[in-house]
């Protein structure tokens, strides 16, 4: 089990590596100089080289690599060219508004859709089973920020029940999730962002039930007279590891996914944040943002990873 | 194999020549299976005339989808000869519908494209050749796999500056190592078996193993990905423009209409959801039809 568990995170090292290597070239992809956002306009060539000399970009790139890495590490993500606050500031505040989302959104997707998954699993190839098959890819096909702007016109355009957009008058610093009248902000967002993921969870979960109901032991079960409802919890406790991971991925899909619905609410969240950075071309931001995203995935992976084997103990033997 | 067991799903005993009985190749056995496959023909249909709109939209559109008119902004359905009225800068909304699908329809399916034929590649080579270069690709692509895809796609284009050939750059790299691990998977399935030893017994070198032996069993796994990535591609595509960094003003494109019409969304609401509906009808079927695809090539279980 130690063994595993240190193998996975070894193996997580590199990842984390290549991750960080793809966020320091970002910079290099972007048209024009990095140096000219900050530079005036009329700057001589011997200013250009004192400033390039200041923020070391007269290195090699490995060395500017490894410089920026270093900061990085330290907690050091540079200056918002926008608003002239440290970065990492920046993207925590967000990074908590798009938690929130998420937070409420990954345990509405599991409810409905293992729910959903479980009930077509368990009468495969009939109404029901079609019905959900079909409502699974109409998850997974829609587009998500068009499902958001159809609620935001029935709801709050239409029938005026529910806000549009943002999180309130009091914004984020004041934002508590025990009044409705804050509450009511998160709606539309969070049932926007479950949609595609309860596609998917209910699409697995139906595979899953489906694939243990034709396992031997099911026979068994019912051959010894088991009731059906008992085999049922049988074969939902025997599919669980599988539709736990599917979930698990799903929460670092929907961080780093939720930069479209997040755009179409103005929630001020890490997706809203990067999107207003590429129209500012702030591009520390935009590093800073996308490496913070991207560091969640792979410790999301990691973390349901483990889980899993502490769950199936076929997995750490393979 | 029981008799039974090979009939092609869906197939009757009452048919006039019992399917059983006669001899298929594979190819032609995917066909019969999705010539009986009435959902997957009917989105099919839907996707050609999707495709074929786009393709002939000047013949189609009734007005030009870059004449502007001020004023006309914003007019409902049916308005002086508009079917579906105009948008915010008077322009006809069916037109720039029909005009959109072709901006949204090619960046859905060139970095598809892109993808399988680069990843493809890169798997195969990967999956045939030694130790070494396999680790050293694979490797390279869980780099790229270890971000969400929106995130990747937002990421590069948004680095690059935006534009359509960017948006189709990043959505293509976003693709390939899922490409690349399809493949790559389905090569090292075929290299370990008996009739790749027994051609190279016969002294085929390997660049005739992988072109006879190799591609023909990795083909249809590579396909079918393909055709399921369409509707990803489509979704994301849309996305990118979206949010700005796809399809520029003032061409038509779906993402790109639903952006700008959504500041007119107290004004007029319908015309709003339009763009949306499109994307999402367009990805729905292309998604379907790959469904159908993947279940009648299938066949070895």
């Amino acid at each position: 089990m130690l063994g595993y568990i240190a193998r996975r995170i070894l193996f997580a090292i590199p990842i984390a590596f290549g991750v960080s290597v793809v966020c320091f070239s970002l910079v290099y992809l972007s048209p024009g100089d990095p140096l000219q956002t900050i530079l005036p306009s009329d700057a001589t060539a011997e200013m250009v080289e004192q400033i390039k000399h200041a923020y070391g970009l007269d290195r090699p790139l490995p060395v500017q690599f490894l410089l920026w890495l270093g900061h990085v590490l330290t907690g050091d993500f540079g200056m918002s060219i926008a608003t002239r606050r440290p970065v990492i500031l920046e993207v925590t505040g967000a990074l908590s508004n798009t938690f929130m989302l998420t937070s409420f959104a990954v345990p509405l997707a599991f409810t409905i859709g293992y729910t959903m998954g479980a009930i077509a699993g368990c009468f495969p190839g009939r109404a029901v089973d079609r019905v959900v098959t079909g409502a699974a890819v109409v998850g997974v096909s829609l587009p998500n920020y068009w499902l958001g702007i159809v609620l935001v016109i029935v709801f709050a355009v239409e029938l005026m029940v529910l806000p549009a957009t943002g999180m309130g008058p009091k914004g984020s610093a004041q934002f508590s999730i025990f009044r409705w009248s804050d509450v009511q902000y998160l709606v539309l967002p969070v049932v926007t962002l479950s949609m595609i993921p309860v596609g998917i969870i209910s699409r697995t979960t139906r595979a899953a039930v489906a694939e243990v109901l034709n396992q031997d032991f099911v026979t068994t079960l019912r051959a010894k007279g088991l009731g059906e409802i008992a085999v049922i919890r049988h074969v939902l406790k025997n599919s669980a590891p599988q539709v736990m991971a599917v979930m698990g991925l799903q929460f670092g899909y929907l961080m780093g996914g939720s930069i479209l619905v997040e755009t179409v609410f103005t929630w001020p969240g890490s997706g809203f944040m990067l999107s207003k950075a590429i129209i500012n071309r702030d591009i520390p931001v935009l590093q800073g943002t996308i490496l913070f995203l991207a560091m969640i995935f792979v410790a999301t992976n990691l973390v349901v990873d483990l889980l899993q084997s502490v769950i199936d103990p076929r997995i750490r033997r393979a | 194999m029981s008799q039974t067991a090979s009939l092609p799903i869906g197939a009757r005993f009452d048919d006039d020549s019992p399917p059983a009985l006669r001899v298929r190749g594979y190819w032609s056995s995917v066909g019969y299976r999705l010539r009986h496959d009435p959902a997957t023909l009917f989105f099919g249909l839907i996707v050609l005339l999707i495709v074929l709109a786009a393709i002939f939209a000047p013949l189609l559109a009734p007005f030009d989808p870059y004449k502007e008119g001020v004023v006309l902004r914003l007019k409902p359905f049916g308005y002086r000869g508009h079917p579906l009225g105009t948008d915010e800068l008077g322009r006809d909304l069916l037109s720039r519908l029909i005009y959109g699908g072709r901006s949204s329809l090619l960046m859905g399916l060139v970095p598809v494209c892109i993808a399988t034929a680069l990843g493809g590649t890169l798997g195969v080579i990967g999956g045939f050749a030694g130790r070494r270069v396999n680790a050293a690709i694979m490797r390279t692509m869980d780099v790229f796999y270890a971000f969400p895809s929106v995130l990747l796609a937002v990421a590069i284009s948004g680095a690059m500056g935006g534009g359509m050939a960017n948006g189709m750059a990043a959505l293509a790299l976003v693709f390939t190592p899922a490409m690349c691990r399809v493949a790559e998977t389905a090569t090292a399935q075929v290299r370990s078996l008996d009739f790749i030893e027994a051609a190279r017994a016969t002294g085929a070198g390997m660049f005739t193993i992988v072109r006879y032996h190799v591609l023909g069993n990795v083909l249809g796994p590579v396909f079918i990905y393909a055709s399921s990535l369409v509707s990803v591609s489509i979704l994301l595509a849309s996305g990118l423009s979206f949010l700005g960094l796809g399809v520029k003003p003032p061409t038509p494109d779906w993402g790109l209409m639903l952006s700008t019409l959504r500041q007119s969304i107290y004004v007029a609401p319908l015309s709003c959801a339009l763009p949306g509906a499109a994307i999402f009808v367009t990805s729905i079927c292309f998604n379907l039809v790959s469904d159908g695809i993947r279940s009648a090539m299938d066949v070895r279980l």
